[in-house]
Order: C-alpha cells, then sequence, then structure tokens
C-alpha cells in the first residue's frame, strides 16, 4: 500500500473540457446537484449566493451582429496543484484549520465539512470562485430528502463546500477494485457526475498522468489552455477551443504582449 | 454616591450625568448585541457577504481595530525596552485602548466565522502553512498579555488597593510589566505581519498579492510598521477626545510631542516602503500576472484611483511631514489633523487589502462586484465603539489612568 502511495506512481486526476463541443445546455450542472446533495434557495435568482459547483459561464467576444460569437463555459473547482506543483494551492496554503487539503495520492482538493467554521479564507484566495459558503441551512422541498444521494453528506450551515471532483466515486471504485483484488482502476470506473451527464460528450475526465486515459493526450493539444496560468495556480481543469478569442479569454494579458501563442 | 470609588485629588461628573452617557452607549452597545445575536442564531445570511465578498466590513473592522490597538504594544516598546520615561504618563491609556481594540477584535472574528462553536479548530487542526493561524496564535497570546497589563491599573482602584493582597500584587506585577511589554511587542510584530501576510500571501489575486522574504510577503512587515506607527497616533486622538470630553486637560504637551514625533518618524519611513512597494507591485508584480495599474482602479468610482492617493498622499505624505516638523508638532490644531489623517489612512490600507482585494474580478469573463453591508453587519461592528466608550468612560471614571491628571488640574 504504502509503495502505491508515492510520487512516481502517484494519480493527477482532471479534466479536459472541450468548449467547441459545449452547448451551455446545464445537464452537467443539473447532475452535479443531484449527485452532490447541493442545496438550493427558493429563489436562485441572486447568483451571488447560490451554490453550483459547477457553474457555466457564457462568453462573448464583445463583437456585434453579424460577428458576434458565444462560448459556454463550464467551471468546476480547478484542483490547483499550486506553484511548483507542490500541493500548495491557493486555498490549501490558507486554510487555519486544514479544512481543505491536497491528496498527493489522486492530486484532488479536499474539502473536509465538519472541520471548517466558515472562515472564508479559502473563498478570499480562490481566483476561480470555485469555492462556496452556506449561507443557510440546506431545506429539501417535501419528499425531496428521500432522493438524496446517501454516500455524500449533505453540509451544514456555515461552512465552505466546492466541487470534489465527486470523490465518492472514486472511493467506491477503489472499495470494488480492493475486494476483486485489484489495486489500479480502470478509466471508466471513476467518472464524475457531470463528465457522464454531458450530452455534448465535452467533458473528459482521468488520470492525467496516465498515458492510456483520454485526458493524457487531450491536454496535450495546441488549442488546450487553462483558466489564469500566469497565476501559477496549475489547475488540472484543462479546456480546448479552436478559437482564439476564446483561449485568450483564458487569462489576463497586458495590450502589449503577444496575447495568446500561435499553434 | 460613587466617590469612595473614584481616585483622590481628582474630580468627575455627577453620577447620573455619568450613567446618562452610559446609558446612550449602552443603547448602542444594545444595538449591536441585538445584532450579533441574529447572526449567531439565524446564520450569516444575515449579512450581504456573498461567495465574492466572503471577506467584508468585518474582517476590515478587525484589522484596523488591530492596527490602531498597535498602540499599545509600540508605546509599551518605547516606554519599557527602549526607556523613553515621559511615557508612562500615557502609557495606561495606550494599554486600555489596545485591551479593546484587541477584545473587539476578537469578538467580531467570533461573529464573522459560519460556525463560532468550532473556532477552537483554528488551534487544535492548525495548519502552520496560514497566515490566520499565525495571527489567531499570537493574538490570542497578546491579548492575554494585554490583560495581563491592565490588570495592575484595575488593582489600583481605591477601594481594590485597600486589600492588602491586591495591593502587593498589583505592585509585583508592576515590577516585571517590562517583561510582558517585551513579549507584547514580540507577538504583535507577528501578527500583526500576519494579517498584512493574510493578503499578501494570495497569489491568486493579483490586488493583494505580493513577493516578500522567505515566507512573509512585503505586506508582512508593511503592516506591523504601519501599526506601530499610526497606532500611537490613535492614542493620542482618543486621549485627545477625552480631553475634549472632560474638559481638562490630562497629559502635559511635551508626553503627548514625543509620542507625536516617533509616530511621524515611523510613519514617514513607513510611507517610503509603501510607495516602493506599490511601485514594485505596479511595475513588476501586477504586469507579471497580465494586469496594469489602472486595472485595479478603473472600474468605478468607488474603487478608483483616488483611493490610493488618499492612502498615500493625503494620509500618509502629509501627516508624517507635520509630524517629523517641530512646528507642525507644536501647533495643536496641525499635530491634530496630522494624527487624524494617519488614523485615517491606516484604516484606509486596510479597507483596500480587504475590500478592494475581493472586487476586483481575475477571471476575464467575471465583473466587478458592489457591496453593501447590512444593517446587521454595520450594528455589529459600531458595538465595540460603545463597547470602548464604556471600558474607557468606566475606566476614567474609576481608575488613576492619567499620572499627571492631578497635577496639570489642581483642586482647590
Amino acid at each position: 500500500m504504502k509503495k502505491e502511495h508515492t510520487h512516481e506512481n502517484a494519480k493527477k486526476f482532471g479534466m479536459v473540457i472541450d468548449l467547441d463541443k459545449c452547448t451551455g445546455c446545464g445537464a452537467c450542472m443539473v447532475a452535479c446537484m443531484a449527485e452532490n446533495n447541493v442545496p438550493f434557495k427558493k429563489d436562485e435568482s441572486e447568483k451571488l449566493d447560490s451554490i453550483t459547483w459547477i457553474r457555466v459561464y457564457k462568453l462573448t467576444n464583445g463583437k456585434s451582429f453579424p460577428d458576434t460569437e458565444i462560448c459556454y463555459l463550464p467551471k468546476p473547482c480547478m484542483h490547483c496543484s499550486g506553484i511548483g506543483e507542490h500541493g500548495h494551492s491557493p486555498c490549501v496554503s490558507v486554510c487555519p484549520a486544514t479544512a481543505t487539503d491536497y491528496d498527493h495520492t489522486t492530486g484532488i482538493v479536499s474539502q473536509i465539512y465538519t472541520r471548517c467554521f466558515g472562515c472564508r479564507y479559502c473563498m478570499a484566495a480562490c481566483p476561480y470562485h470555485a469555492r462556496y459558503f452556506n449561507w443557510w441551512d440546506p431545506v429539501w422541498p417535501e419528499g425531496m430528502e428521500k432522493s438524496l444521494n446517501p454516500d455524500v453528506s449533505p453540509r451544514m450551515r456555515g461552512v465552505v463546500e466546492k466541487c470534489s471532483f465527486c470523490f465518492h466515486r472514486y472511493q467506491a471504485a477503489m472499495d470494488k477494485a480492493y475486494t476483486e483484488g485489484r489495486r489500479e482502476l480502470e478509466e471508466d470506473e471513476y467518472q464524475t457526475a457531470c463528465t457522464q451527464a454531458c450530452p455534448a460528450g465535452a467533458i473528459t475526465f482521468g488520470d492525467l498522468n496516465n498515458p492510456d486515459h483520454k485526458v493524457h493526450e487531450l491536454k496535450k493539444s495546441p488549442n488546450a489552455f487553462r483558466l489564469l496560468e500566469r497565476l501559477k495556480t496549475n489547475p488540472k481543469v484543462y479546456y480546448l477551443s479552436s478559437r482564439d478569442w476564446v483561449r485568450k479569454a483564458g487569462d489576463n494579458y497586458l495590450e502589449a504582449e503577444n496575447k495568446v501563442k500561435k499553434k | 454616591m460613587d466617590s469612595a470609588l473614584i481616585p483622590k485629588g481628582v474630580k468627575r461628573c455627577s453620577l447620573g450625568l455619568f450613567t446618562l452617557g452610559i446609558a446612550v452607549a449602552g443603547a448602542v452597545l444594545l444595538w449591536g448585541v441585538y445584532a450579533m445575536l441574529l447572526c449567531w442564531i439565524k446564520g450569516l445570511n444575515q449579512t450581504n457577504m456573498n461567495d465574492y465578498y466572503g471577506f467584508a466590513l468585518w474582517i476590515w473592522a478587525d484589522l484596523a481595530v488591530i492596527a490602531l490597538g498597535g498602540g499599545a504594544f509600540f508605546t509599551g516598546f518605547l516606554r519599557y525596552v527602549i526607556g523613553k520615561d515621559e511615557l508612562k504618563n500615557i502609557i495606561n491609556y495606550a494599554v486600555i485602548i489596545g485591551f479593546i481594540c484587541y477584545s473587539s477584535a476578537l469578538l467580531i472574528l467570533a461573529i464573522d466565522v459560519g460556525q463560532p462553536l468550532r473556532s477552537w479548530f483554528i488551534f487544535w487542526h492548525a495548519n502552520v502553512h496560514s497566515m490566520l493561524t499565525e495571527v489567531a496564535f499570537c493574538l490570542s497570546c497578546y491579548f492575554a498579555v494585554l490583560t495581563i497589563e491592565f490588570i495592575p491599573l484595575i488593582l489600583e482602584n481605591r477601594q481594590v488597593d485597600k486589600v492588602p493582597f491586591f495591593h502587593n500584587l498589583s505592585h509585583n506585577m508592576h515590577e516585571v510589566m517590562a517583561i510582558f511589554a517585551a513579549t507584547g511587542a514580540f507577538l504583535s510584530f507577528f501578527h500583526q505581519g500576519s494579517l498584512g501576510g493574510v493578503a499578501g500571501v494570495l497569489y491568486g489575486r493579483p490586488f493583494g498579492s505580493r513577493e516578500g522574504l522567505l515566507v512573509w510577503p512585503w505586506t508582512f512587515f508593511l503592516f506591523t510598521w504601519s501599526a506601530a506607527a499610526c497606532g500611537p497616533c490613535f492614542t493620542i486622538l482618543v486621549t485627545w477626545i477625552t480631553e475634549k470630553i472632560t474638559k481638562k486637560k490630562l497629559v502635559k504637551d511635551n508626553v503627548i510631542r514625543l509620542l507625536a514625533k516617533i509616530s511621524g518618524w515611523m510613519l514617514a519611513t513607513y510611507i517610503i516602503a509603501k510607495i516602493i512597494d506599490t511601485w514594485y507591485w505596479a511595475t513588476v508584480t501586477a504586469p507579471s500576472m497580465g494586469f496594469t495599474l489602472m486595472d485595479f482602479y478603473s472600474n468605478n468610482a468607488f474603487y478608483g484611483i483616488w483611493i490610493l492617493v488618499l492612502e498615500i498622499f493625503i494620509c500618509g505624505i502629509i501627516p508624517a511631514l507635520i509630524l517629523i516638523t517641530k512646528t507642525g508638532r507644536n501647533n495643536s490644531k496641525l499635530l491634530m489633523t496630522a494624527v487624524i489623517l494617519a488614523v485615517i489612512g491606516v484604516c484606509i490600507n486596510r479597507w483596500v487589502m480587504v475590500l478592494q482585494v475581493m472586487a476586483m474580478p481575475v477571471l476575464t469573463f467575471e465583473n466587478w462586484v458592489l457591496y453593501i453591508p447590512s444593517w446587521q453587519e454595520v450594528a455589529t461592528t459600531i458595538l465595540p465603539v460603545a463597547y470602548g466608550v464604556i471600558v474607557l468612560a468606566l475606566a476614567y471614571r474609576y481608575l488613576p489612568v492619567f499620572p499627571q491628571e492631578k497635577e496639570l488640574n489642581p483642586i482647590d
């Protein structure tokens, strides 16, 4: 067991989202909420305090008709490895109570709800706004509590939550593998809810370190980019787009700079 | 009626008038307590904070009161460690103001967290990489030191002092006070610094992020420096307000001017460091992240470049120039103008390092957000002010806070 957790064969789960394929349908958001027991408000029109572990943004190229183009960009937690890929992601390094942690065996940034005391320093640290605070206790409509996912604990008021890359699915898959005498998972044994729900197949999930997984090749595409790479957060969510302006939207550039590397 | 409790040789207003004043402050305090209970019972949905403004008015108030309370550690350091003996005439008040500021900061933090009953996790599950952990440890320890520094003064109350045990305890505590003052200065250096580090280490937030020395971003040192510079200004300001209210001279001018002079030189050197930091941040740090200086200030009037001008020039350079010149210090109007500007300046610095960091979008497809605090946030922020007024009033009335009061206000 100890040998499996060394850096040499550590996994680095990540996502590649093809923005050319994303239609902005929001199925990923719905699947995520159902899978992870994400609470919701009666009135969800105020987005600044509503919880969506994956949120679909609508980007435009800023041009008027007929040159207008739009792009939908789903944004989960980036599970950053941090500067130097040492696991000091912006949020993990600041949490005073070690309520969020970087798992070096999977590359997943966890959130320990029962340890979080709600100081929100991690939210202040995250440039992606991928972290959400439970401003209210969750209230489920009559009868809905029966359809909650028993593998995911609902969160209480006053703590921060975020996308976990459906970590409970990883645990379940590993449990199954162990009982079958295996120590490694097949690619399709651990997939996130949003990946499976995307009708356009825009989301691909897997081990970025594993050459047998699709994400390993996809992230090398010349069209691949990550959000805010210049901040050295080292996100594990990659995006693909054949459009220049979309790739440029992934980061901040000075006017004088050559904004995106040419293919 | 309460004359037996009032120090000998000084005059105080009637108990009726005093009670009336306490009642007014008490009403404000109760309003704050009501808002505080709402936040604790109903949760932080009582505030106007949101997922973009996770840090807001309270964290600013926390940072500001701790900076202003810096007068206690720095005056203590000057009095007991450096040996500026004249400052014994203002050290008591500096300690009380510091005590109020730090207890307020702890109270605000207790309201600000989503799960107050789990606050102890910060000690139990401490993450040594987090600036907030350092803040929690040093803040709590320094508050304990301030309490120890405050106790001998309480024991000097006329009636308490009659008890031999308390009299001796007070005397012995005074004897070892230099050790506590030095400990306090050491602890303060770290927690004032870590509060600066809170924003400085946010490498995902270009407005706050700074390079630094080893694990400490430059904001770490700037916060300590500015607290040492502006904290004593706040002590001078509160002393001046007290003198106006009581219509009495309580501290001799030479004491105030000495503190103002030291404060002025601290402020002058701080503001030079701050200008260098801002220049480096604007020309090197921010561009490396894809931002120009004006990207941080240009979106709307509320967060405009005026705030930088106000902080550095009007509330930094001007008061520093006044305080380092003898003419400036000797002119009471100029002196008080400088002191007020310095206090405003440090509050603005803490404001931008919290609020503007949050307001500015980092993702290119997100927008600036504006935030207006709810009445519950405002009431709980005013609560410490009312609490401070009550503690100061009680201390002034019943304790020998100002050693020069008798001499300056002889009773016929």
